[in-house]
């Protein structure tokens, strides 16, 4: 098995891109990895996508785009996890990297969300959960997340305020990623004060979905050094596990155990701890899924993963900052291309780009990207080239 | 028209017909074939009583494509008294009704119409029990 | 000219059901006569929006079951009848079948005669168990009426209905003393196919329409077993308001005190195919052993089934088994007329 870098990255803005189609949004990223990686031509790609089908009327993504940037012929296929299909792209391409299949893999996630409307939208992302037992009943993917949420907080006796420090974080982190969806400051009151979607998740609770392509490049560690001005990032780990679909096929809902197989897995691959991650890009679909993370993740007991939001553990100043560009919540949550945003901002913290976000001494980055409610999930655990 | 997929699952969805494995005694819905539990097969058939609590709900505001007509609803996981937890739509209750542990019972509703001229979906929906449970003897 | 099998038959199992929902006579009044109207029932029993004939029926069905306490599988016809089935063309009656766990070795089939299909659901029970086809069948009279926007018909047209299984005499709670039915080409009440609301006749339901058939019926039916209106302990009608009932039973010579227990439209309208059907699961559910009963249903178009229960010591016992008719009436939330036309769809939304 080889070692396997990350020599390149490349996104577009996540936004409602009226006049970008979905494979224009899929080239502006990859030409623009391909360019940050210095290269012109590469073995294969992989493309992260869920709704190309449902929502654009295309499907075969795989071959459109290779043909599409100007690579026709190569090895290209789409990978769909639901809202974890682009780390799933990753996942194949550093499986097909490291285990020396491929040279060089271009991955990209991609997803183009406002060719339709509400309803037909909404439909999309229900898909995530299981069709014939939960979708069927009028489930909507916002609504099974405040099943969770509902629990929680009956649980742990934990009020729906306690949550806004997931949001305050995630949109004073977009503030200054040019990139984000949402680029306004929000604060606890407005937090709380916020239109109900499906009690008790209301707006704030949701991440935005728009328009975007993020895309990465990826060689074997040995060669890196040769490409891109020498900003390489090394993988540490790559692991993904599964539950089950539905939540009430769950011994335990309140438990993301493949979040916890995954995480534990990726700790043990790259040697480490989680105290010694010093950024975490969290899968904060809603402020739920940032506590139930923390919580199987390691970084927090059970039922007290909200309470490193109020203590400020989560900011960039704290013990364990998450969603450091702004995050699924205001960064936007294209959602099949959300798991190579996260791997992109991870290596922009670790290449020293992150602008005004810049942690300091950054050393071991960790993107953390989940399908539907936890089923799939799928952990990158990155480190900075010396 | 998705006619043979609901076709399909009717017994289920009619009648809470699940399964009880074999070996171990899980009972499982909804039927499944390979026990979760154990992970041997299991076809037995077992009908569930329809009775449960409420272990979480949600009331939904923005419906998905052919649920406009019943929003506001509220969905729920239920805990069937028999073990499993399952999804389903609350009805004939009132929001400020509802709370986690309530006991509820299986009645069979119109899940969704597939349009005006599609087929109409039944299965099951929970509602506050009519009555107090009372022991029978037959 | 009684209508009586030679094996004697009779109500092993009966179930109501009437949905929770309420609109006040008043909200009609208010929308349409700006308050002066004055309604004829205090308030109609309305469906939900998940709710039609063939889940309504399903329920009620479970309620017969239990109080009939026999094996889903040994009912041999399922037969639901309707004005208002969910399908034009697909039977309610399948669904229902199939929902209760009484297929597929049953005959099943849907009937209409407006407010009298449940009836003579009931009486085709009679004659396949009475006959020996069987030993038990289910009839059910369950309607969601529609009454057209701004017409008298819409302070009355309301949802709900009952079931009964039928069968041996020797294990009812209820055993049917004979039947009768009359029938005329009477048109004072009708709808054509692809129209949503009924037409009617006005003034010409009443006489020659209602009473002449319910009167016909009753008297005729009562001549051939030789019972009087004082044989009874209660009598129930089609209710299509409270009016009709009341003014029938006064003619045939019936007292207030026989008609009250079954008079539920002051409270849920006419539950058209279900109305007579729920009078007298309403009756069965106080009724005591000996008590004799006659019910007497009508249908527009026209025709009225009247049927003579003489009731058993088995109905004590048995009608534990099922929420009684009360509770179901008991069960409402009051809605607007607002709420009521989203749920019964009478907003186009195109």
């Amino acid at each position: 098995m080889r070692d396997v870098s990350i020599i390149g990255i490349g996104q577009t803005a996540v936004a409602e891109h009226w006049d970008r189609s979905l494979r224009h949004l899929a080239a502006d990223a990859v030409l623009a990895a391909m360019k940050d990686a210095g290269i012109e031509m590469a073995d294969a790609l992989y493309v992260g996508n869920m709704l190309s089908g449902l929502l654009t009327g295309q499907e075969h993504l795989g071959a459109l785009i290779a043909d599409f940037v100007g690579l026709r012929g190569i090895e290209a296929i789409k990978v769909e996890a639901a809202c974890g299909s682009g780390a799933a792209a990753l996942r194949m391409g550093y499986a097909a990297v490291a285990g020396g299949l491929q040279d060089t893999v271009i991955v990209c996630g991609v997803e183009k969300m406002t060719d339709t409307v509400n309803a037909e939208t909404t439909t999309g992302l229900a898909m995530a959960a299981d069709a014939d037992y939960e979708s069927i009943h009028g489930l909507t993917f916002v609504s099974i997340n405040a099943l969770l949420m509902r629990r929680y907080m009956y649980e742990y006796g934990v009020e729906h305020a306690d949550f806004a420090h997931f949001t305050v974080n995630a949109h004073a982190n977009a503030a200054a990623n040019p990139n984000a969806l949402f680029r306004n400051r929000v604060t606890v009151e407005q937090f709380v004060r916020a239109r109900m979607v499906a009690d008790p998740i209301n707006l704030l609770d949701s991440s935005g979905i728009g328009d975007g392509a993020a895309a990465v490049v990826l060689c074997p560690t040995s060669v890196a050094k040769e490409y891109g001005n020498g900003q390489a990032v090394h993988i540490r780990a790559s692991s993904m596990a599964t539950d089950a679909v539905a939540v009430h096929d769950r011994p335990d809902p309140l438990w993301l155990s493949a979040v916890e197989a995954s995480s534990f897995k990726a700790y043990q691959q790259a040697g480490v701890v989680p105290g010694d991650i010093d950024l975490f890009e969290v899968h904060d679909a809603f402020t739920i899924m940032s506590a139930l993370s923390l919580e199987a993740a390691g970084y927090a007991e059970r039922g007290k993963g909200v309470w490193l939001g109020r203590s400020g553990d989560i900011t960039r100043d704290g013990r364990i900052p998450i969603c450091t560009m702004g995050g699924l919540k205001a960064r936007g949550h294209p959602v099949g291309a959300t798991g190579v945003y996260q791997v992109v901002e991870v290596a922009q913290q670790l290449r020293g780009e992150a602008g005004q976000n810049q942690l300091p001494n950054v050393r071991l980055g960790m993107a953390q990207n989940i399908g539907g409610s936890g089923a799939t999930v799928i952990t990158h655990i990155l480190e900075a080239h010396d | 028209m998705n006619i043979p997929r609901h076709w399909r699952l009717q017994n289920q969805r009619y009648s809470m017909v699940g399964e009880v494995c074999n070996r171990c005694g899980a009972k499982l819905f909804p039927p499944r074939d390979v026990c979760p539990e154990c992970t041997k097969p299991a076809y037995e058939p077992y009908t569930f009583s329809g009775n449960g609590r409420v272990y979480s709900y949600s009331t939904i505001f923005q419906a998905p494509a052919g649920y406009e007509d019943f929003v506001p609803y509220t969905v729920a996981l239920v805990e069937l008294d028999e073990g499993p937890l399952v999804t389903g739509q609350l009805t004939d209750v009132d929001q400020d009704e509802i709370e986690i542990g309530m006991p509820v019972e299986m009645v069979t509703r119109k899940l969704r119409e597939e349009g005006e001229d599609g087929l109409i979906v039944y299965g099951y929906k929970f509602r506050k029990p009519l009555l107090e449970p009372v022991a029978l003897d037959r | 000219m009684l209508l009586k099998p030679n094996r004697d038959v009779g109500i092993i199992g009966y179930g109501a059901y009437l949905p929770r929902y309420r609109l006040p006579g008043s909200e009609v009044d208010r929308v349409w006569k700006d308050g002066q109207g004055g309604s004829p029932v205090r308030e109609k029993a309305v469906p939900g929006p998940d709710e039609d004939t063939a889940t309504m029926s399903i329920e009620a069905a479970r309620n017969a079951l239990a109080r009939a306490g026999i094996d889903p599988s040994q009912i041999r016809a399922v037969w639901v009848g309707s004005e208002s089935h969910p399908y034009a063309v697909k039977p309610t009656s399948t669904i229902v079948a199939e929902a209760i766990g009484a297929v597929p070795a049953t005959q099943a089939a849907d009937w209409e005669f407006a407010c009298k299909a449940g009836t003579e659901a009931f009486q085709a029970a009679m004659a396949y168990v009475g006959s020996g086809m069987a030993n038990y069948a289910l009839a059910i009279g369950m309607d969601t009426a529609q009454g057209r926007p701004g017409d008298a018909l819409e302070y009355t047209a309301g949802a709900g209905g009952a079931a009964f299984i039928v069968g041996p005499a020797e294990e009812a709670a209820a055993v049917v003393e004979g039947s009768f039915s009359y029938v005329t080409d009477t048109p004072d009440f009708f709808r054509r196919p692809y129209q949503h609301y009924p037409q009617h006749g006005s003034r010409f339901t009443g006489d020659p329409a209602y009473f002449k058939h319910v009167l016909a019926s009753a008297q005729q039916l009562m001549e051939a077993l030789g019972t009087t209106p004082q044989d009874y302990a209660a009598a129930v009608f089609h209710q299509p308001n409270p009016k009709f009932p009341e003014r029938a039973a006064r003619l045939l010579g019936f007292e207030p005190e026989q008609t009250k227990e079954g008079l539920l439209c002051p409270m849920v309208g006419n539950t058209y195919a279900g109305s007579s059907m729920l009078g007298l699961t309403a009756i069965l559910d106080t009724a005591k052993p000996g008590d004799r009963v006659l019910i007497v249903s009508f249908g527009s178009g026209a025709g009225s089934d009247a049927i003579s229960l003489g009731v058993t010591d088995r109905i004590e016992d048995r009608r534990e088994h099922a929420p009684r008719t009360a509770i179901y009436v008991e069960r409402r939330k009051e809605i607007d007329y607002g709420t009521y036309v989203r749920y019964r769809r009478k907003l186009h939304m195109h």
